[in-house]
């Protein structure tokens, strides 16, 4: 009778998550597939560097990244960049010094700029701070099957506009399927061929698009590679420890369950 | 202690004798471990080993991520990231401390429901059963100001939402929420306070937890048949009980194994599932989130909080009554704190004298219905607050509250209970001694 207690118990952890987000006119998100969703993805390192390329040349126009160090470009499990080109990519940047009181030359150990747009978020854990699938009925079933998705939602955002523009108080707002409540006050960043890739990728605006995505989710989510290895090493260990105590455990009761059938009740 | 008659620790050696008689610890750990036990115990009594599993490892984990984290509101939230990015395995450690957060609960309610289920708050158990509700109580604040301590928008709002019920309490309301707050918002006083208090509650709880074995060690447990362990002789104590080592520390541990495999997996492949997008952006006073919900194991009380609305004729009949003292706001706090003191009240509510469900025909439903009620009210408290919502959530308070000042008072006098075993040794051999002729397979299928 209980384990019936425990299956629902199991499905309660399917209910929660994200299940608040249900109401309030959630746009529409494209299911993107990307290389680093299930147990066993993995970044696509290209990908990374191609992101990176995307956030710097377009994005960092208006956008930030301050929790991000420059340094970490090198890690593994990251872009992977060389550590020489991390040191010549982080002279691409100002930052603040405060003892200097003055603006000067970013190195490896600083971190990405933070906005310099007032109204543009920070994007160093957009892709955990937005969830791109909700439901059904709230009850989280969609983000376990499909992730919480905010790599997706980036990408649906950022191929999602239509076009359409309206001006209301002051502000142009642009018509975006994927945005909630449908009118975004960024203007479209991408129009295909943003940038020029040098492996040779064919810069339109989706391919873009998914390649900042997956940079926003490494940005994000940097020990991610790290972190399903742990899982791995911890899950199939426990897995050996579980069958070994089970064989340890019905060893152990043998003798007691025979004897509750050999001897006759008294 | 006394209780089942069992054989206690007896010094050989000199040495032994010597700490014995000053210090008698060595007997205490025998006799603690050593504990006779019901031999028939279901798979339901693993979660206590699970609980303590939780609490040691919040308590390890949390010591860590304290060495790296700032509490002040300009530097909480990015040292946070700190630890996810720069501090060696603190991604690991901060997800294990998050998730264990969840998976202490969802302990903690199947313990729970385990104990309504088989009459374990009943008497002689009651201190048993009050302890584990203050440990309950301990540990639903302690979750919540350690959310606060991220200070992402969802802890910050939360923060200031949960705070806030208690300035609905009348006349001493605004100032108890000052003395909570540290001030007239939720701020870096705030922070800090939290952050002591979530220190200091975990080893309150250890505390609590040593006196919740205490207290059942010298009861004894109960077990699924809920009839007693006959105590007229050693021997015959011996025929109902094993030894708790090294018969059900085995087998705890099997199922600990069990469970602690699919904790890592969470912990491994979707350690942000259970938690909220939100939380993921800095604070802000000046933006309020489009939805503030807390984390899932406050949902169910989350919702009954928010069930009695100005609309409701009873509220509308209490604020009369009272003259505007006990307004729908204050109602609704009353609500939520009520719905825990009517379960830790169930010992004396419940008037059957028959322990366990498995022999009580009509208490086995209303029993599943609570079952099904908290899921519901847990979805509805996720939910908005308007059209059907509000009406699935008042229909699932109402029961809440019928089902322990109704149901379980009621039942004791209009429920005929099925016949028990007479001993736990006769349900032990009903289970595995399959009469003769039957497949006698030693198929291992645990109890219920």
């Amino acid at each position: 009778m209980f384990r019936k207690l425990t299956l629902t118990a199991a499905l309660a952890l399917a209910l929660p998550a994200g299940a608040a987000l249900a109401a309030g006119g959630a746009g529409y998100v494209e299911d993107f597939d990307f290389s680093f969703e299930g147990p066993f993805g993995t970044y696509d390192q290209m990908q990374l560097q191609r992101g990176l390329q995307v956030y710097t040349e377009i994005c960092a126009a208006c956008h930030g990244m301050k929790f991000v160090p420059i340094r970490t470009l090198a890690d593994d499990g990251g872009p992977g960049l060389p550590e020489d080109q991390v040191r010549a990519y982080a002279e691409f940047w100002e930052v603040w010094d405060p003892e200097l009181q003055d603006f000067r030359t970013a190195t490896p150990n600083d971190h990405f700029p933070e906005s310099g747009l007032e109204n543009a978020p920070d994007l160093s854990l957009m892709a955990k701070a937005r969830a791109g699938f909700h439901g059904p009925y709230g009850l989280g079933i969609n983000q376990f099957f499909k992730g919480i998705g905010g790599a997706e939602y980036i990408a649906s955002l950022l191929t999602g506009y239509t076009g359409e523009e309206k001006e209301e108080a002051g502000t142009i707002l642009y018509e975006n399927k994927a945005f909630p409540g449908g009118w975004i006050s960024m203007s479209p960043p991408l129009w295909g061929d943003d940038v020029i890739y040098e492996d040779g990728t064919e810069a339109t605006i989706e391919q873009q698009s998914k390649d900042v995505a997956a940079f926003l989710m490494w940005a994000a989510e940097p020990k991610m590679m790290a972190r399903k290895q742990a899982g791995f090493v911890a899950v199939t260990f426990l897995a050996v420890l579980t069958v070994l105590l089970y064989l340890t455990n019905k060893q152990l009761w043998a003798p007691v369950k025979a004897r509750a059938k050999g001897q006759p009740a008294e | 202690m006394s209780g089942i008659p069992h054989d206690h620790y007896k010094p050989q050696s000199s040495g032994e004798k010597w700490l014995h008689s000053r210090l008698p610890i060595v007997g205490l750990l025998y006799d603690t471990i050593m504990i006779p036990t019901p031999k028939n115990l279901n798979w339901m009594w693993i979660w206590g080993i699970v609980l303590t599993f939780c609490l040691v490892l919040q308590i390890v984990t949390g010591i860590v991520l304290v060495m790296h984290y700032t509490p002040h509101v300009d530097y909480a939230f990015a040292s946070v990231e700190h630890i996810m990015r720069n501090v060696n395995g603190g991604h690991m450690l901060r997800y294990l401390h998050q998730n264990g957060a969840s998976l202490f609960f969802v302990a903690v309610y199947l313990h729970i429901f385990r104990g309504l289920y088989y009459g374990s708050y009943k008497a002689p158990r009651e201190i048993t059963w009050i302890i584990g509700m203050l440990i309950y109580l301990l540990m639903m604040g302690t979750a919540f100001m350690g959310y606060v301590l991220p200070w992402g928008q969802m802890s910050f709002w939360g923060a200031t939402v949960i705070t806030g019920l208690f300035g609905a309490i009348p006349f001493v309301g605004d100032s108890i929420l000052t003395w909570l707050q540290g001030g007239p918002a939720v701020d870096n006083a705030t922070l800090n306070r939290f952050f002591s208090l979530h220190y200091l509650f975990p080893f309150i709880i250890a505390g609590l937890v040593a006196v919740h074995i205490w207290a059942f060690h010298t009861t004894g447990n109960n077990n699924p048949t809920g009839v007693e362990v006959r105590r007229g002789s050693k021997e015959e104590a011996e025929r109902d009980t094993l030894p708790f080592w090294p018969y059900f520390v085995i087998k705890d541990l099997f199922a600990l194994a069990l469970v602690m495999a699919v904790f890592f997996a969470i912990v491994g492949f979707m350690p942000n599932y259970l938690g909220h997008p939100d939380n993921y952006i800095e604070a802000n006073p000046l933006v309020t989130p489009a939805h503030i919900v807390p984390e899932w194991y406050f949902l169910p009380f989350y919702a009954i909080l928010r069930a009695f609305t100005a609309d409701v004729w009873l509220v509308m009949a209490v604020d009369w009554i009272t003259g505007g003292i006990i307004d729908a706001k204050f109602f609704g706090v009353v609500a939520m704190f009520g719905a825990l003191i009517v379960l830790a009240l169930a010992p004396w509510l419940d008037t059957s004298s028959v322990r366990s469900g498995r022999y009580r025909p009509m208490f086995k439903w209303w029993f599943w219905l609570l079952v099904v009620d908290f899921f519901v009210l847990m979805w509805v408290g996720a939910m908005p607050a308007e059209g059907i919502y509000t009406w699935i959530s008042l229909i699932a308070s109402t029961y809440w509250f019928a089902f322990f000042l109704v149901i379980l008072p009621l039942l004791g006098v209009i429920e005929k209970p099925l016949p028990q075993p007479a001993t736990i040794e006769d349900d032990f051999k009903a289970h595995y001694g399959k009469p003769a002729g039957a497949d006698g397979a030693g198929a291992a299928t645990p109890a219920e």
